[in-house]
């Protein structure tokens, strides 16, 4: 008893403990028999020849004991006693064995004992739930990556592709009837055959020239040019834009006579609604042969 | 001899030259290694006898560049074409597993797989989006703007759930796939996609989440229309299904008038995802206007069956030390 105000006055109070941790509010003690976890006169398992604590290994808990009379002799000094499972048997246990022993000191080891099982339920319920699994990143990898994929983006050109994409899916005509850009489709497929036919349009033209001054008697001639225009149109429209020109071609049948000199010049016109009216300039001699060569065309 | 010195090594060079020259053939002269900037022991001669050579090579690179151009012009219509530049699309290694257009058993493969009932319009998609736990603000702003994105998708937090007791509830409503995206520092850094009635499971690496306040000369919020879809440069087999299964999350029949077009862009096995609104100019020119989060995926890992960490069967897993050797192959 001596002995433990001495321990206590040098090492606790004046002098250095190596278990004594300084925070700015309280004093922890790092010694693994502590019972509170505090620097304390009545918690330093150095300054009390008397002690006890709970302690837990791999789920099971043990009471530790220390007395007086076993001070000589470190190698016996702690006895350890294991504790049942169920935690009411347990505190009795605790009690048998610390009979007559400090209050202080039971009640400190039955807090710490409920302490002990409390967390230990929480780790068997956690290791029931989903375990977080941490994976380890590699920062060479994930810099290299990093790189990677910034230069896979200059490379890939998104919106350029974005667009090509949009613009193929217009002349696949998925879009169907929405856009109403001039017969696109056919103007593509028109250039092609213009560069063929660049001569033969000139000739054509010459042709249409004098059908506009003989109006009614060449019938059989503009038929055979006509014919061949139709049969263009065949190739290269589908029948829904037929079907459109057909209709505006009726309707502009008397308005645009004097256009036809202004239009027949130069290269064959490439939109569609110039070419229409070349067209147009035949089909008024042929408006009882129209229906056939579109059935033809349908 | 080597290495001695500036004056040594020219005089045995000359001193050999003759003599190797008997050895060899005559037309190739073998000297010994000729006295290079790098054996000058003091560094400031060597630096400037460095940057002297530098100007040498320079010179004659420019040099030769307007031989070879003017060779080009004298040569007019008949100059060889230019030389196709090489990149890193040129040289890929190629993938036995690349996709033939015509070839009928990848077909047939196509036809008969978990995908089959969505692109014979048998089922319409329904997608649940959750995160991983306890998600940070940039993640619920994400799951929130991609259910804007993606039609008929909803959010749902996830109360620490465990994910193989959430996917049999969703069976039972009828959903179709199932988006976990993964937070990590408050980002969200990863994507769970599990096509439900036991559907592949694809894990993905996620990178440069844009959200819309994040995305310059955005346009407005987008509208409820069903998208399009653009999938770019999906080549190989593994490469067709995951394109398969990005496509399935948007409805089969996307409403044109609404002008939306969400595109996956596959560029050397990254998958750039964009949103945008266009708008046809003309027949010749289109306008897209960026709308909707942006991100990039990288494929980790697909699992056949629904998610299930420990116990599923892994179709394709990327390793890196094995994978990533090579910089001119790629898997998708």
């Amino acid at each position: 008893m001596h002995s433990d105000e001495v321990v206590w006055d040098t090492l606790g109070n004046k002098q250095f403990c190596s278990y004594k941790i300084k925070t700015k509010t309280q004093n922890f003690c790092r010694n693994e028999y502590n019972l509170t976890g505090l620097c304390n006169r009545s918690s330093c398992p150095l300054a009390n020849s008397q002690y006890a604590t709970i302690k837990e290994e791999k789920g099971q808990c043990y009471l530790y004991m220390k007395t007086i009379e076993r001070a000589a002799f470190p190698n016996r000094l702690w006895e350890r006693v294991r504790l049942s499972r169920n935690y009411e048997k347990a505190l009795e246990e605790i009690d048998e064995n610390l009979i007559y022993w400090p209050r202080f000191i039971r009640h400190k080891c039955k807090q710490r004992f409920t302490k002990i099982t409390q967390y230990l339920i929480r780790i068997r319920k956690l290791t029931l739930k989903r375990q977080r699994k941490l994976v380890p990143l590699s920062k060479k990898v994930e810099r290299r990556e990093k790189r990677r994929e910034e230069k896979a983006l200059i490379a890939a050109q998104l919106d350029n592709a974005i667009e090509k994409e949009l613009l193929e899916r217009l002349k696949q005509e998925t879009y169907g009837d929405i856009y109403n850009f001039p017969i696109h489709a056919f103007d593509k497929a028109l250039e092609q055959q213009d560069a063929e036919s660049e001569t033969d349009s000139d000739v054509e033209k010459e042709e249409e020239e004098e059908d506009e001054d003989a109006d009614k008697r060449e019938f059989v001639e503009v038929d055979e040019s006509d014919l061949s225009d139709f049969e263009d149109m065949d190739k290269l429209a589908t029948s829904s834009e037929e079907d459109d020109k057909s209709s505006s071609e009726e309707e502009e049948t008397e308005t645009e006579e004097k256009a036809r000199h202004t239009k027949s010049k130069g290269k064959t016109p490439l939109k569609g609604p110039t070419r229409r009216k070349r067209a147009y300039v035949e089909i008024e001699y042929e408006r009882e042969t129209e229906p056939a060569s579109k059935s033809k065309a349908t | 001899m080597a290495g001695r010195g500036e004056q040594g090594t020219r005089l045995c060079g000359a001193a050999l030259g003759p003599a190797e020259d008997h050895g060899a053939a005559p037309e190739r002269v073998l000297f010994p290694p000729a006295f290079s900037v790098s054996e000058i022991k003091n560094k400031q001669r060597r630096h400037f006898m460095f940057l002297r050579w530098k100007q040498q090579q320079r010179k004659e690179k420019l040099a030769n560049k307007k031989k070879r151009k003017k060779e080009r012009e004298a040569l007019g219509d008949q100059a060889p074409p230019k030389p196709v530049p090489k990149t890193i699309e040129n040289q890929r290694v190629y993938d036995e597993t690349t996709v033939d257009p015509n070839d009928e058993e990848v077909a047939f493969d196509e036809a008969t797989d978990e995908f089959a009932p969505y692109f014979n319009r048998q089922t319409v998609p329904k997608i649940l989006i959750t995160t991983s736990d306890r998600p940070r603000g940039r993640t619920v702003r994400f799951c929130e703007q991609l259910s804007s994105v993606v039609p008929n998708s909803h959010v749902y937090y996830r109360r620490g759930l465990a994910l193989k007791k959430i996917i049999p509830q969703c069976i039972a409503r009828n959903f179709t796939d199932l988006i976990v995206v993964n937070e990590d520092r408050k980002i969200p850094n990863g994507l769970v996609l599990s096509h439900l009635p036991d559907g592949p499971t694809a894990h993905f690496k996620m990178s440069s989440v844009r959200l819309r306040k994040e995305i310059k000369r955005k346009g407005k919020e987008p509208t409820e229309h069903m998208p399009e879809v653009i999938l770019n440069n999906f080549t190989t087999r593994l490469g067709h299904s995951v394109g398969r299964m990005l496509a399935s999350l948007f409805p089969h029949d996307p409403q044109f008038i609404g002008r939306q077009v969400a595109t996956f862009h596959n560029q050397r096995d990254y998958i750039f995802f964009r949103f945008h609104r266009y708008i046809f100019k003309s027949e010749k020119k289109v306008g897209i206007q960026e709308l909707g989060p942006r991100f990039t995926l990288k494929l980790r890992s697909i699992q056949k069956g629904t998610f299930d960490s420990k116990f599923g069967e892994y179709e394709w897993i990327h390793k890196h030390r094995e994978m990533d050797t090579s910089r001119r192959k790629f898997h998708l």
